[in-house]
This record gives structure tokens, C-alpha cells and sequence, in this order.
């Protein structure tokens, strides 16, 4: 069985996050970084790995040079191999494209299992993974919170505000998983080493039959107007509890926003 | 004017308040189509009542059955024939993936998370933690915009909904995620969580007593709320957990008792109208994000607060 993995490479959360000129993220500001929601997919892949025999773990990233370092962190962690989808008339690509670019990279990598993150973390949008499967034409099991493969099934739960179910789907299919699926491991030093032989390829638009035109700021079908910092909060009010004068601040802050 | 389609959410069997904003929000563009999965005439007098002109029932057993995928299959007939302005839908986790999947069968372009809405259907997004505003219009195909909770107080509009069932084919291609079993989770009995006015939420610092947390919510009326830290923690369920991989919540107060406020827990709650922070960490950055600071310890200062917010209430 192959496991096909969707990383992203994204800005470090923990940094200056910001906008470019041309209002996409900004590459620059910050270090990027696996992302982390997409650790839990690669650490769910490498689990099915290694419970099962003949499973094998293909990490596949789109994105600009820099994202190599996103497919190195999962081939530290223990993929197997990598793809790099990278061609410059992909950047500032939308979620539509990206899906297209990445359902194209999957119909020429023929896994049997896609397994992504619930979301990545700059956009945010957690539409990816269902956009895939749409193209496809595959089952989607998203938003695992637990994940099985077994007899060509792959069984999640997932957990809705109201109730806990229990989804199936036959293989080929996207699953997704949360945070909840499980601690993502640290690459060992021997994965670090080891990850310096790994193979990556790099696949460009051209080797996915997708017309360089449809594809990247350009072409996007929703347009930013502007982008703005949010201004600088002012500094609130910071009491001490000394005297129960905290209780008190607190309670009258509450009758003056009219919340009692 | 032209009709925006609003996808109308139930729990059991109640229009949620979302949907009232999405209902309002609509009105700014044309007039409401609600779709509603299921049989929409029991909902159809409170969807009227704030401006569905049409309540659209998408009936079929695989809706039920399957995830996500027949939603959108049979919304996007919906779509095609009525060829609305929008389609406007909650942002919650199944509406973002109706949206995403909607999105590509028409071949339209797509907002995820709009905290705003304008006449001419251009959006706000709060992005990065909310440390940046974006504004964006779609400009390809039916604009497909989920909108977050609270991004407006419902208002009411009284009109006659029409009932009617829309014929709608559920194929074979939908039919791929089975739901094989749903447990029911048995309610707290408080508001929902993304959607309350309050939410007061307890982090490491509770120590694992959330109790002072849940008696100062009910006092208020409010939601609990948990960080991810007392979550991971076992301390509180998952599904309660606010911040980048929980829920993104918008409340006019957010009372954060015992957090310290990493950038995970302030992507979920850094939008909220007025912020609370109780800590006994004086240099805990929640407090940078604070119209109320108390350096303090939360077993006391909640109890405390608890006790004279009833007394007030006599």
C-alpha cells in the first residue's frame, strides 16, 4: 500500500506573520516550517507503516524552493520518499488551484491512501483535503480524530459538537485527522541521517498536464482588496487580587459592559 | 433581486443562530433561499421571520447517511437552478467542506471564515491570530462565502417563507463516506460555544478544577470554554477547546482564567469584543490582549466574581 502525504510549508506561527505587496503571505518576514497540523498526517502514515507490511510513505509538498524543508522534516521523521511539486506560475495560487495542482500530483503518484492535516496553519481554511477528493472523484473521511486501515477500508472518528461518528470509506480515499489522532514523534537522529539519502523528486506543472495560465495570482477567482494590521491594542487595565480588589474590578467591569 | 442561497443549519431540530446571521447578512445582498437538509416546514415560521422569502427542503436518506459529499452535490443542484447571487453558509467544520466541495463543482470561487459582508458581496477575514484584517471579493462564478459565527446580531424581517422540496439526485460518486455509527453526546445544557455571548475558559491554571470556571459560566449565562493545555491535559473535552486546531469563537466577552495565551490559543479567541484575563502570572501574555487584567489565583478570584454576580441577580 502506498500512503500519499499533503504537507504544507508555512510561516512560523510564532513569528511576524504578514502580507506581501501583492497581498499574498509573506515568504520572507518569517522562518518557515512543516506545518504543524500536517506532523499529525505524517505521524498517522508512518503508524499504518509500521503495523502493516509493504506500506509505503510518500510525503508531497506544492510550494516555492523553501518548502523542501517541509518535505525534509518528514522524511527526518521517517517517509520515505518526497515530491516537490514547485514551478514558479504557482505562486499566489488559491485554494481551487491548489486543489487541482495537488488532485493531478495524486492521479500521477497513484497512492492508495491521501492523508492530510485538518488544516494548514496560515490560511487556515481546512478546505483542501475535501477539494482533493472532490477532483478525484474519491470518498473523503475528514477530520479524524482516530484512524484504522484495514482489508482496503480506512476507518475515522470524528467528532461533531452534537456526536461522535464513526465514518468509512473504501480505498483510494482522503482521509483527514486532527490533533487528537496523536502525538507526532521527533525525528531521531537516525531519522535525520537517513533522510540525507531519501529520494525527492520534483515535478513541475508541465509533468501534471496543468497549463501554467489556469494557475497562480492571476488566475485566482477571488481577489484581495487590501490587507491590514490589526492596530496595536491598547494596554487594559491590570489589577492585583490583593484584598480581593480583583474580584471587584472584575464584577464592575462586567455591570459597565452591561454583561450582569 | 436576485436570490442568495443560505444554507440553513438545525440542532435538534432548532434553527441555529448562525443561521439568523447568515438570514440577515443575506438580506444586504438580495433575498434569502433557505436550504434546509431535511424537511424544512417545521423551521420554515422561524426562517421567515428573519427574511426567508423561500425554504428549499433537500430530502433524501443518503444526506443522513454519508459525509459531507451529497450536501454538497445536492446544494449544487440547488445552485444551478436558481442561480443566486451567494451562497452564504456557517463556517463550521462540515460547512467549510459543503463550501469547499460546492465551490468546485460549480466552479466558483470561495471565502472561508468572513467576519463581514457587504451589499456587493465583498468580504472580512480576521487572519493570523487576528492580527491582520483582509478584504476580498470573489470574482469568478456564484461567490461561496462561509461566515463565522457572531459576525452579526440577528435582526428580524417578517416575511411568508414558501415551502417547497427541491428534486434533488444523490449519485453513486457521493455515496464513498459512510457514517457507520453515531453516538449522541449528551449536552451541557450551556450555549453553544462558538456561538455564546459569554465564554469563560479555564487553562493550566485551573490545575484541573474546572469548577470555578463552570460556576462563574452558569452565573453568567456563558459558555465553557478550554485551552489547549487543559485539554491535552485530559482536564476538559475536546470539544471544547478554543484556539487554531478548536473552535475560532468571537463572544462580546471572552474571560480567560488560568491561560497564559500562546499564539494557538489566541488564533481562537484574539476577535472577541472584550477580554477577560485572570492569571497569577503578572507577565502571562494574555494579559497583552486584556481590557481587564487580575493578577491572581482563578480558585478565588471566579468564586469570588461567582458569588457577587448573584447577588446582583438577587
Amino acid at each position: 500500500m502506498k500512503i500519499l502525504v499533503l504537507v504544507k510549508h508555512v510561516p512560523d506561527a510564532t513569528g511576524e506573520r504578514g502580507f506581501a505587496a501583492d497581498h499574498t503571505v509573506d515568504r520572507e518576514a518569517t522562518d518557515g516550517l512543516l506545518s504543524e497540523l500536517d506532523e499529525y498526517a505524517v505521524e498517522q502514515a508512518l503508524r499504518v507503516a509500521e503495523d502493516g507490511d509493504g506500506v509505503e510513505v510518500v510525503v508531497l509538498t506544492v510550494g516555492p524552493d523553501d518548502a523542501a524543508d517541509a518535505i525534509k522534516r518528514a522524511l527526518q521523521m521517517g517517509a520515505s520518499a518526497g515530491i516537490h511539486v514547485l514551478d514558479e506560475a504557482i505562486a499566489g495560487s488559491d485554494a481551487l488551484a491548489t486543489s487541482e495542482i495537488l488532485a493531478a500530483a495524486v492521479r500521477k503518484a497513484e497512492p492508495d491512501l491521501v492523508l492530510c492535516g485538518m488544516a494548514s496553519t496560515d490560511g487556515a481554511m481546512g478546505v483542501v483535503p475535501v477539494m482533493v477528493a472532490e477532483r478525484l472523484g474519491w470518498p473523503a473521511a475528514t477530520l479524524g480524530a482516530t484512524l484504522e486501515v484495514a482489508d482496503g477500508v480506512v476507518t475515522i472518528r470524528r467528532d461533531t459538537d452534537t456526536a461522535s461518528l464513526t465514518v468509512e470509506a473504501n480505498l483510494p480515499a482522503v482521509v483527514s485527522v486532527t490533533d487528537q489522532s496523536g502525538e507526532a514523534r521527533y525525528p531521531s537522529m537516525k531519522g535525520i541521517l537517513s533522510a540525507k539519502k531519501k529520494p525527492v523528486e520534483t515535478w513541475e506543472l508541465s509533468d501534471l498536464g496543468i497549463d501554467a495560465g489556469s494557475v497562480g495570482l492571476d488566475a485566482a477567482w477571488s481577489t484581495v482588496a487590501d490587507t491590514t494590521p490589526r492596530p496595536p491594542k491598547e494596554a487594559g487595565k491590570v489589577v492585583s487580587d490583593a484584598d480581593g480588589a480583583g474580584a471587584t474590578a472584575l464584577v464592575e467591569f462586567l455591570a459597565a459592559g452591561k454583561f450582569i | 433581486m436576485s436570490d442568495v442561497v443560505v444554507v440553513a443549519e438545525l440542532a435538534d431540530g432548532h434553527v441555529t443562530k448562525p443561521t439568523l446571521e447568515l438570514l440577515t447578512l443575506a438580506r444586504r445582498i438580495g433575498s434569502p433561499v433557505a436550504v434546509v437538509f431535511g424537511d424544512g416546514a417545521s423551521v420554515a415560521p422561524t426562517l421567515g421571520e428573519y427574511g426567508a422569502t423561500a425554504v428549499l427542503s433537500a430530502v433524501d436518506p443518503a444526506l443522513e447517511e454519508y459525509l459531507v459529499a451529497p450536501k454538497a452535490e445536492a446544494l449544487a443542484q440547488i445552485v444551478a437552478e436558481r442561480s443566486p447571487a451567494a451562497v452564504l453558509i456557517t463556517s463550521s467544520a462540515e460547512g467549510k467542506e459543503i463550501a469547499g466541495r460546492l465551490a468546485v463543482k460549480l466552479g466558483a470561487g470561495l471565502i472561508t471564515d468572513a467576519t463581514d459582508l457587504a451589499a456587493d458581496g465583498s468580504t472580512t477575514q480576521s487572519v493570523f491570530a487576528g492580527n491582520w484584517t483582509v478584504r476580498a471579493s470573489v470574482g469568478h462564478g456564484v461567490p461561496v462565502v462561509t461566515v463565522k459565527p457572531n459576525a452579526v446580531a440577528p435582526e428580524p424581517a417578517p416575511t411568508a417563507a414558501a415551502v417547497s422540496e427541491a428534486v434533488v439526485t444523490i449519485s453513486e460518486a457521493s455515496k464513498g463516506a459512510r457514517i457507520v455509527k453515531s453516538e449522541p453526546k449528551s449536552a451541557s445544557g450551556r450555549p453553544e460555544l462558538t456561538e455564546a455571548a459569554i465564554v469563560v475558559s479555564g487553562g493550566r491554571g485551573t490545575g484541573g478544577d474546572f469548577a470555578a470556571v463552570e460556576a462563574l459560566a452558569d452565573a453568567l449565562g456563558a459558555a465553557v470554554g478550554a485551552s489547549r493545555a487543559a485539554v491535552d491535559s485530559g482536564w476538559y473535552p475536546h470539544a471544547y477547546q478554543v484556539g487554531q486546531t478548536g473552535k475560532t469563537v468571537s463572544p462580546q466577552l471572552y474571560l480567560a482564567a488560568g491561560i497564559s495565551g500562546a499564539i494557538q490559543h489566541r488564533a481562537g479567541m484574539q476577535t472577541s469584543k472584550a477580554i477577560v484575563a485572570v492569571n497569577k502570572d503578572s507577565e502571562a501574555p494574555i494579559f497583552a490582549l486584556a481590557d481587564l487584567g487580575v493578577v491572581g489565583d482563578l480558585q478565588t478570584v471566579l468564586p469570588a466574581v461567582t458569588e457577587q454576580v448573584k447577588a446582583r441577580k438577587g
